[in-house]
């Protein structure tokens, strides 16, 4: 271990509020996991910055270099001092999984049942002395002529010209590998009835994007699928899941009608594992109502779902009354709840529909 | 030095190179590293032994994330010791090894030959090993969790130091005349009661009583001497020695104070030390290194060194263009009296003396100045308006950041108020009886930029950590005087009421 890892990892655990909770409001968090379009977002890059006696913004202002003439605008405006310094570049999702599942430290999914469905992979991770020249492994080529010339004797230090023969060609070649095939369906379900607001749909919105990128990491095939209910439930495609404008009432029950109707036709547990992910502010029809969404849950959704959560993102109107229902009746191993304030909880409430691994 | 043949011998050549040109550097020790190695020794700030912090990990961290998103990657580091270990990233082209060399060479000369860094010291990779020894004995001793905190709070107060005490005498005694005997004094102000007998005197005035009201005396007098007795800048120095701290902190606040003395004249010298080095590299490749296949490649490296950003001001091109600007107009013999009071602007556009004293003038400057001292002498207001020097600022009805003035009279003040005391408050401590209770005073010489506030604030509670009796600090908000308190458990304001000189107050 580098001595610098050290102080790297004393820094993430600082970061991560493990060590020193007092420095933690120091800390700043960049853009931390906000989508920018397409693919690009800002890596996070927490700094903490010590306080000290030092100026204030300077209104803004200071001395500049560079073309322009008195009212020319100058570019954006920096970090609010040297300390922060959000980047943003070009991440796949692969790798936006990994920021998510190593900063909320998420265990790995383990999939449920169909071991027994297995596939052959090909993974390019072996050496061949045939192949295609657009395959040829340069670095290997190139050992094997310099070990064959010193061997030979033709090798000269002065001028270390070193030429590959046939014979030292070394090419990339694949492997098979069987790996066990998992598929899983994510369903989501939510209330778009009169009381949620555009900031709830972007907090679900932004939850969204997060489950899908973690479980889209763990397993090979996922299929999503979009509920939107008020008094009564359908089904919508992303795009209108997340910016239709209901209002109405509240049925839950006929949300979940509609979702296990879909599991049965389309994603038989043995095969598929299937997520549920609830969002609503939290407000019921009726207490009859209630009672038979509890039922629903306990009879239909939960045995067929690998985890089925429920996130009460909270609202100027919403009572709330649904999570304390689902709380007393579940357990919170069987059933996930989260309550989620504003967009900062967003994080918090990944991690405990998350955590279990499952 | 564990360089490729082919480096050895561009570094021969670069060396010869840079002596002809009158170059002046101890032995400079060059290694070639990886990026992530670089990236570790720029984390610890050229000092890969420093004492453990997580500060080091959040640069490296931070270093390492720009490099492998292709945002910056640093080129080369160069240390100020002797001899001079300089650090070149592996992964740079041969015209780009060239490059880094020669102003590696720059950096060298300039830090033995400019006189700011006269008092630094050239062994500082075995003391700070030291410190590094000594804050993880520390760490043993007291455990991690309580050393890393107190540690934070010294640095929090890195700042508090007084750079120019490295170059001049702060003779107390001298500014405040003979100490007053305390002693003497309060035994001339003991009063006795009167005696008609004298074998009644050591029953009526027994000598106890005498002794223990002379002694209270003295205490009092020495109360109300002023302590400090003169307002010092050096914070940390003060601390150090009157503070109650145990002996592990004193030793972590000596070493935090240490080390920020050795890096005081290199944050008073960014702007010419980045401009010296470029300017000899420059000077070398264009005159002997570069070879003729790679001067594209250079000039695109060399120009996109000295590129700007709109607001800011890149070191690099605004010392390299001042020393070009000295040079040439050395050559041309345009300085002193005759030239400046010369106003026809043909006569001194083409000003040519024949003089040729450029390179000797160059080499003077970078012997003598600071960045502050550089601007104030040679950016001339011709300079201000050819490279295009502005200030820039808030336009009060969109909010947006454009360019306010360009006004070369605006300018060059604002810019050199942003290199007063390399950029920071210049805070002193002023009292550390305030209202005879043991309070800490502090004030800032307002020079109308405000502080930040909620770091202030923090920061007066680091003090507070450290000297355990209230602290006070005394500054201004858009010119009017406020004093702002820590007593332990809560915060205080206080108004002061408008600033006494109207013209900080007006600023």
């Amino acid at each position: 271990m580098r001595r610098v890892d050290q102080d790297v990892n004393r820094f993430r655990r600082i970061v991560k509020g493990q060590i020193r909770k007092n420095l933690r409001k120091f800390v700043s968090h960049g853009e931390m996991l906000t989508r920018k379009g397409g693919k690009v977002v800002a890596v996070p890059l927490p700094e903490i910055t010590l306080p000290r006696f030092t100026f204030g913004d300077r209104g803004g202002g200071g001395v500049g270099q560079g073309e322009g003439q008195p009212g020319d605008e100058v570019g954006q405006d920096p970090g609010e001092d040297e300390g922060e310094h959000p980047l943003e570049v070009d991440v796949s999702m692969e790798e936006l999984a990994q920021i998510l599942g190593e900063a909320l430290e998420l265990p790995h999914i383990e999939p449920r049942g169909q071991q027994n469905v297995e596939t052959d992979t090909h993974r390019y991770r072996s050496i061949r002395r045939t192949g295609p020249r657009s395959l040829r492994h340069f670095k290997r080529t190139y050992k094997r002529a310099l070990i064959r010339q010193i061997i030979s004797g033709d090798y000269d230090a002065d001028d270390p010209l070193v030429t590959p023969r046939r014979e030292d060609e070394r090419f990339r070649s694949f492997d098979i590998t069987r790996v066990p095939e998992s598929s899983a369906a994510i369903l989501y379900m939510m209330d778009v009835s009169g009381s949620m607001g555009a900031e709830q749909k972007e907090i679900v919105r932004n939850a969204a994007f997060w489950l899908d990128a973690w479980i889209q990491s763990q397993y090979r095939n996922v299929a999503t699928r979009y509920i939107v209910h008020d008094a009564s439930a359908r089904e919508v495609d992303r795009h209108s899941f997340f910016h239709l404008k209901e209002s109405g009432g509240t049925k839950i029950s006929s949300a979940y009608r509609l979702a296990n109707d879909i599991i049965d036709k389309d994603y038989p547990p043995d095969q598929w594992n299937v997520y549920c992910f609830q969002f609503s502010d939290g407000d019921n029809w009726s207490g009859g109502d209630t009672a038979l969404c509890l039922r629903l849950l306990e009879e239909e959704l939960l045995p067929k779902s690998n985890q089925f959560a429920y996130g009460q993102v909270k609202s100027a109107y919403g009572s709330g009354q649904f999570k304390h229902d689902l709380d007393q009746k579940f357990d919170s191993e069987d059933l996930v709840t989260c309550e989620i304030q504003d967009r900062d909880a967003i994080l918090d409430c990944l991690r405990e529909f998350l955590r279990r691994g499952r | 030095m564990n360089l490729t043949p082919e480096l050895v011998r561009l570094e021969a050549e670069a060396r010869a190179a840079a002596i002809e040109l009158g170059l002046d550097f101890p032995q400079v020790v060059f290694e070639l590293v990886a990026a992530d190695q670089l990236n570790m020794i720029a984390a610890y700030g050229g000092f890969p032994v420093r004492y453990p912090h997580w500060r080091f990990g959040m640069e490296f961290q931070r270093l390492q994330k720009q490099y492998e998103y292709g945002l910056g990657k640093i080129y080369e580091l160069v240390i100020n010791t002797d001899p001079c270990y300089a650090y070149l990233m592996n992964s740079n082209t041969l015209m780009e090894q060239k490059l880094v060399m020669a102003h590696v060479f720059g950096h060298a000369d300039f830090f033995r030959n400019n006189m700011w860094f006269e008092p630094t010291d050239r062994r500082m990779v075995d003391v700070m090993a030291n410190h590094g020894t000594r804050v993880r004995r520390h760490v043993d001793r007291q455990g991690s969790e309580k050393v890393e905190e107190f540690l934070d709070a010294c640095l929090s107060l890195e700042n508090l130091i007084d750079p120019m005490s490295l170059y001049v005498r702060r003779s107390v005694d001298e500014v405040r005349g003979p100490e007053m005997d305390e002693d003497r004094v309060a035994a001339g102000q003991v009063r006795r009661f009167p005696v008609q007998r004298r074998y009644m005197e050591p029953f009526i005035n027994p000598r106890e009583a005498l002794e223990k009201e002379r002694a209270e005396l003295a205490e009092a007098l020495k109360a109300r001497r002023p302590f400090p007795a003169q307002p010092t800048q050096d914070v940390l120095e003060f601390l150090l020695r009157h503070a109650p701290l145990a002996d592990w902190q004193v030793d972590c606040l000596d070493i935090v104070r240490e080390e920020a003395y050795y890096f005081a004249p290199q944050a008073m010298t960014k702007i010419i030390n980045e401009g010296w080095a470029s300017f000899i590299h420059s000077r070398l490749m264009t005159t002997k290194l570069v070879a003729q296949g790679e001067i594209i490649n250079y000039a695109d490296k060399h120009s996109s060194t000295l590129a700007t950003q709109p607001g800011r001001i890149n070191p690099y091109r605004l010392g390299y263009n001042l020393f070009c600007d000295i040079e040439d107009r050395w050559n041309r013999g345009a300085h002193g009296r005759e030239w400046r009071e010369c106003d026809d602007y043909a006569k001194r556009r083409t000003w040519d003396t024949g003089a040729m004293k450029g390179l000797e003038k160059v080499f003077e400057v970078r012997r003598i100045h600071s960045d502050q001292s550089f601007l104030d002498a040679f950016l001339t207001h011709e300079f201000i308006e050819r490279h295009e020097l502005y200030i820039f600022g808030r336009d009060p009805r969109t909010g947006k950041r454009v360019i306010l003035d360009k006004d070369p009279a605006t300018v060059k003040p604002k810019l050199l108020n942003q290199f007063t005391n390399m950029g920071q408050p210049i805070i002193e401590l002023v009292d550390a009886n305030f209202e005879n209770r043991g309070e800490l005073y502090l004030r800032h010489i307002y020079e109308g930029t405000d502080l930040r506030e909620d770091f202030a604030r923090q920061t007066i509670r680091s003090l507070h950590t450290i000297w355990t009796r209230p602290v006070n600090l005394e500054t201004a908000i858009e010119g009017k005087g406020v004093l702002w308190t820590f007593d332990g458990t809560e915060e205080h304001t206080r108004d002061l009421g408008p600033l006494r000189d109207p013209h900080l107050a007006g600023a």
